[in-house]
């Protein structure tokens, strides 16, 4: 069975909008919401710049009951997941409970809710550790609760490959629907900011130790010197053409119409990276060719070497200049498995809108040859969007939507 | 705090909305004694930490497979009072 995997309603929690419209309106402004970490003292520390989703009071968005059991990150994911369903009318009581299922991305789990725990035990003895410990630290929390919260029965899972995590995510929740599901609530929010999470991170190797906010996070410029950490994500109600139908839901952003994933050669190795493959691929599943493709949002590294993969294999694919290229994450840092559903959720909205978000802070240097949508938004009418992902450890995925 | 004062269900009250929050279609101060946990959105995760609060708070220690099969509220006070008045309190 080939079901059309569409997207009918989208949730956001990202640094510069609490918000899907908040959020988009932030980013066609070229508003950043990279700064210094504020979740914590972090002077002393080798990194300091985040973004952190503003505004965001728990009380006003989950009941009582969710909020001990639940770290930060899990929070925003349920604020993202009840937008993205009033968002396509759905009233999950209505409908199948084992038709819909929950496919998310996340590469941390409830880091902080872990750090709080386990300082507990250490301070305090084990008898201070909560029960919900059991299940709030895992990467599969986010799609539990959601799960749970909406009685979404049908195949669920999650997808742990950093940054690429959020494409194969929604790749795979195209898997069930193709398999006979319903309703997949999909993408993902990550990237919690404790003390312990930062340093995990920046043992990385990849974060910026900048201090300026302007001058951090600058993939494709020669001054890059690694990304800005940032926290939230989107979540996208994805559901088979067939069952939107029948449902009546009001809209459909677009179609996930092509993906492809592919895993790096050993490093040292003289292969060729994988991502290019990655982009071939998806544009082959989709059934379309390089000259349709209108945008593409980079996964844009911010790391000179990783910046070079990417754009030698937009130029091989695609040609010196010839597609616009994008990288809106230069205003909420990378999101680790939220990052690229919010990509996703950005390159949708720039096919309802027919306008392409920018990158900011960024001086493009010439040897990248490709066309960066710098400093202010382009006009454009997207009909199609490819949307690419790497994840540290050599995981390279694509999306490719196309406009229903 | 340490005591062996018998819980109540105000006491229980209290304590479930601490630990484990209160769920917003349910009205915790109404005449719950006999009300299934289930029904008052309470699952075994949620019994489990009121029960750890209640060993902190009254330095008792709880059997886990008894809080987390207690069915209802006077089904739990019942375990708690049983192990308050057989002198487990360190």
């Amino acid at each position: 069975m080939n079901a059309t995997a569409v997207v009918t309603g989208l949730g956001v929690t990202a640094p510069n909008g609490l918000g899907m419209e908040e959020y988009w309106a932030a980013t066609l402004r070229g508003e950043s919401g990279i700064d210094r970490l504020a979740h914590f003292d972090t002077s002393g520390y080798p990194v300091g710049l985040a973004g952190e989703v503003p505004g965001f009071d728990v009380r006003k968005h989950l009941p009582s009951r969710l909020i001990p059991a639940t770290d930060r990150t899990t929070q925003l994911a349920l604020t993202a997941t009840a937008w993205a369903l009033e968002d396509a009318k759905v009233v999950p009581a209505d409908l199948d409970e084992f038709g819909m299922g929950v496919t998310t991305a996340a590469t941390a789990g409830g880091f902080e809710f872990g750090q709080q725990q386990l300082e507990k035990m250490w301070s305090e003895g084990n008898q201070h550790v909560s029960a919900y410990q059991s299940i709030a630290w895992f990467y599969a929390v986010n799609t539990g609760q959601i799960s749970i919260r909406h009685g979404m029965r049908g195949p669920s899972g999650v997808l742990v490959s950093e940054q690429a995590g959020g494409l194969d995510a929604v790749a795979q929740a195209r898997r069930q629907l193709r398999k006979g599901s319903d309703l997949i609530v999909s993408g993902g929010v990550d990237g919690p900011f404790c003390s312990w999470s930062l340093i995990s991170q920046w043992t990385g190797g990849r974060l910026t130790e900048s201090s300026d906010p302007g001058h951090a996070y600058q993939p494709f410029d020669e001054a890059a010197t690694g990304y800005v950490p940032g926290e939230g994500g989107a979540i996208l109600v994805i559901e088979s053409a067939d069952s939107a139908r029948r449902r009546g839901a009001p809209k459909s952003y677009g179609e996930v119409a092509g993906y492809a994933a592919t895993f790096d050669p050993r490093p040292g190795s003289d292969r060729e990276p994988g991502l290019r493959r990655a982009i071939e691929i998806a544009l082959a599943d989709a059934d379309v060719s390089a000259a349709d493709v209108d945008v593409v949002f980079a996964d844009a590294a911010g790391d000179p070497a990783l910046d070079l993969i990417e754009a030698t294999a937009l130029v091989d694919v695609f040609g010196p200049g010839s597609v616009p290229v994008t990288a809106p994450k230069t205003m909420t840092g990378r999101l680790y498995g939220g990052g690229a559903p919010l990509d996703l959720a950005a390159a949708l909205l720039s096919m309802r809108d027919g306008v392409i978000p920018p990158t900011v802070h960024v001086a493009l240097a010439p040897r990248y040859e490709i066309d960066l949508v710098s400093g202010t938004p382009r006009g454009a009418s997207v009909r199609t969007a490819l949307v690419l992902a790497r994840g540290q450890g050599g995981f390279n995925s694509a999306v490719l939507l196309r406009a229903t | 705090m340490t005591t062996n004062e018998e819980m109540t269900i105000d006491d229980l009250r209290r304590i479930l909305r601490e630990s484990a929050g209160e769920d917003e279609d349910v009205d915790l101060d109404g005449d719950i004694i006999d009300v299934e946990f289930a029904d008052l959105g309470y699952d075994s995760i949620a019994l489990l930490e009121t029960g750890g609060y209640i060993e902190r708070e009254r330095g008792v220690s709880l059997d886990e497979e008894s809080v987390t099969s207690a069915e209802t509220p006077r089904k739990f006070l019942a375990v708690v009072n049983d192990s308050l008045n057989s002198g487990t309190g360190q």
